[in-house]
């Protein structure tokens, strides 16, 4: 067992303040659900949101999956199309892969820099709710014929204001992590000295706290223009015009940082080793980043304009003014998550005597960095003119890798904090099937789009090859598998959270962690440490069991 | 039993100031955005139509004028609270915030008599739906810094006089306040 040193008096003070907490009547506990300053049940509230989220969007996804399958022909209500169309775009981005990158903030960040609990947690909590407000309020408005292409113009009015709500609700918990990683770590954490998680974490929020004020400023102006005037922004179909950046790439490489971290804060711990490099590993999720942000905000350069015979040697200096922001906007977000791929490389590296201790975890992290890595390929091959996918299905396909991959991300991170949040692990067999099963899932919901993308398949639901098909059954078949693995994952996790057998009950550590979450509790008590620790590596759990397994002179200590 | 040392309870670190910090980061960018959007807009208005202005639209610059002025007051009323602070001059410092209030008053007022002296319908076009959507976001910050500038004052009222990260925090949010009025100054007001 592994925990922190604590003072006798400190140590009373607990014991008898969870008495207490035991003995609080059900009324109390119902409205801490509500209230609470602790960030493990704020994070809890985002996993559960974006957990439910997921399913929905896959019955979304797997409507229009359906509906592709005959290309000529229409099944749903003609008005219903547009409506399942956004809110694919709209709730892949914000009823999934927001919220679940929010809830890997809030609910393991303060936990790893040493933090007894997030600042500003009533802003954070409120954050959560406005999301989940505004989540309401765009549903209540697709729901009712509103949307970038809805005909009821009240409803598209309230499709804006959830949008809004949803922005400044994780805006406003962005703000609080952020604070948190700035000002809370526990005595000798530096800036290099914390975990790969809250690395990405710190970037993932920072971008969050540049994106999303840009994207309600301009839905301000969009609503306002859009109630009184309708001259100046284009209507209700003038919204993806102006804010159609944020449900795309390379925004959504923001949003899936923290996935892309996850393979190198479980890497170390499944082979026993440090993270060798971390400045270059740091580099590379901050390029992910500052290339995402700066690609945001120069969307029209992105593209190579290339058509034809480009690849002449004729006009060099004309192609070089082309090739230079191309290379620039979607090379570096790549080139990041290399570097990240190198170091987990580096650490994966055999050497004599390494002992491999795998975890559920470490498929679910490989398997979503995989998959964002190939939605970013996919993005780079998109910009190019000549390619002939723009306007095809393919841009839906990077999209669903990327946010499937960053889902796979999000499971990887609550299997592997799960004890620290309820004091069970999950069933390890059935997280590794799920974990196989999510990847066979995201591959063939999204690989086969890329090819009718290629194949001229145009967005929207109608096409008129029927030898495309075949694509879109492959891809129905993908979406469906990912709701069994969704569907499967909650009721594993609502298992192991409910469950009465002391089975799957764990100690503090039992991945022999490196980091100091490890060294308190399972589950974390309400402050997260009896006594902040005092840190002195990047791994600092491993040098303890070093330390402890190390010849003494004299007796053991 | 692997145990690490424990550290005595760690002091609090600035929490508001960086929180103020990216509160301030997220202002700007919102403002900024919805400043560029209105820099294109106003190109494409003017390219098609020949003007942005509508016709029979006229700018009062006396307040608008009065209001940049007034911000470098608000600037130097806020470094005065966290100057007197630090000298430990509780007097001083609940006057320095008392001076910002009024100033801060006036500004809204100020934006009050432009709104009146323009005539202008929110559904009068596309001009009139984003002059309102940006000087309201911006009457909405002032009302903000108000209450900031309220709170701090009643807690040095209050006897926590020693609290003085609260104060540069609220000075930060003013200067950060300046800049972005200086840009809806110089667009909307001045270039037009």
């Amino acid at each position: 067992m592994t925990t922190i040193e604590s003072s006798p008096e400190v140590v009373a003070a607990v014991s008898n303040a969870s008495v207490d907490a035991d003995s609080t009547s059900w009324l109390d506990r119902f409205v801490d659900v509500f209230t609470s300053t602790d960030h493990k049940v704020i994070g809890r509230h985002y996993f559960a949101s974006g957990l439910v989220g997921l399913l929905a969007i896959v019955v979304v996804n797997i409507l229009i999956a359906v509906e592709r399958l005959d290309g000529a022909n229409i099944t749903l209500d003609v008005e219903v199309i547009p409506q399942l169309l956004d809110a694919q775009r709209v709730g892949l981005v914000f009823a999934v892969l927001l919220p679940l990158a929010m809830a890997m903030s809030v609910a393991f960040v303060p936990l790893q820099v040493g933090a007894r609990a997030i600042v500003f947690p009533r802003l954070a909590f409120a954050g959560f709710w406005m999301w989940l407000g505004g989540a309401i309020i765009t549903v209540v408005a697709l729901v009712n014929n509103g949307g970038t292409l809805g005909g009821d113009s009240d409803m598209v009015d309230l499709f804006i204001v959830g949008l809004g709500v949803m922005a400044i609700g994780l805006t406003s918990t962005a703000g609080s992590v952020v604070t948190t990683i700035l000002t809370t770590r526990a005595p000798g954490m530096t800036m290099r000295r914390v975990s790969p998680s809250t690395w990405s974490a710190m970037v993932f929020n920072l971008g969050v706290i540049l994106v999303m004020p840009v994207f309600v400023g301009t839905l301000t102006y969009l609503f306002l223009d859009h109630r009184y005037a309708r001259t100046g922004f284009g209507g209700n179909e003038g919204i993806l015009d102006w804010v159609g950046w944020i449900f795309t790439q390379p925004a959504t490489f923001l949003f899936a940082i923290p996935a892309v971290g996850m393979l190198v804060e479980i890497f170390p711990i499944t082979f026993g080793k440090r993270t060798p490099a971390r400045g270059v590993m740091f580099a590379g999720l901050a390029l992910v980043g500052v290339a995402a942000l700066g690609a945001i905000t120069q969307q029209n350069l992105q593209n190579l304009p290339w058509a034809g015979s480009q690849l002449s040697a004729s006009n060099l200096d004309e192609k070089a003014r082309d090739l230079v922001p191309y290379v620039l906007f979607n090379g570096l977000p790549l080139i990041g998550v290399l570097l990240v791929l190198l170091v987990a490389l580096q650490i994966a590296r055999p050497v004599e005597g390494m002992r491999i201790k795998v975890s559920p975890a470490v498929f679910f992290a490989f398997f979503g960095y995989g998959m964002v890595f190939v939605g970013m390929l996919g993005n780079m091959l998109y910009a190019i003119d000549d390619a002939g996918v723009q306007g095809t299905v393919f841009e839906e396909a990077t999209l669903v890798y990327i946010v499937y991959g960053a889902v796979l991300g999000a499971m990887g991170a609550l299997v592997h904090w799960a004890p620290k949040l309820w004091g069970r692990q999950l069933n390890n067999g059935a997280a590794i099937t799920l974990a196989f099963a999510g990847v066979a899932a995201t591959i063939l919901a999204t690989f086969p789009l890329y090819i009718a993308g290629l194949l001229d398949q145009p967005a929207g639901v109608a096409y008129d090859d029927s030898d495309l098909e075949v694509w879109n059954i492959l891809s129905l078949v993908g979406h469906g598998l990912m709701a069994v693995t969704a569907l499967a994952f909650v009721l594993l996790m609502l298992t192991s959270l409910l469950g009465r057998h002391d089975d799957d009950a764990v100690g503090d550590d039992p991945w022999n962690g490196q980091t100091i979450e490890w060294g308190t509790t399972s589950p974390a008590p309400r402050d997260n440490f009896v006594d902040v620790p005092i840190i002195h590596s990047a791994e600092p759990m491993l040098d303890l069991r070093a330390a402890s397994a190390a010849p003494t002179n004299g007796s053991d200590s | 039993m692997y145990a690490l040392p424990a550290a005595a309870p760690p002091a609090p670190q600035r929490q508001v100031l960086v929180g103020v910090a990216l509160a301030v980061m997220a202002a700007v960018m919102m403002t900024g955005s919805m400043l560029a959007v209105w820099a294109l807009q106003r190109r494409d208005a003017i390219d098609f139509q020949g003007s942005w202005l509508p016709d029979g639209v006229t700018i009062p610059e006396v307040p608008t004028n009065v209001m940049l002025l007034a911000f470098v007051g608000i600037c130097v009323f806020g470094q005065w609270a966290v100057y007197s602070a630090k000298n430990d001059d509780r007097g001083h410092t609940i006057l320095a915030l008392g001076c910002t209030f009024l100033v801060g008053l006036l500004v809204i007022n100020a934006q009050a008599y432009v709104y009146t002296q323009m005539n202008l319908g929110i559904a009068d076009g596309t001009y009139a739906a984003m002059f309102y959507a940006i000087t309201g976001f911006f009457m909405v910050l002032m009302i903000i810094g108000l209450l900031f500038t309220t709170v701090a004052a009643f807690r040095f009222i209050g006897g926590r006089s020693a609290d003085r990260e609260l104060l540069t925090a609220h000075a930060l949010y003013w200067y950060a306040m300046s800049a972005i009025y200086a840009g809806i100054w110089f667009l909307v007001y001045v270039t037009k």
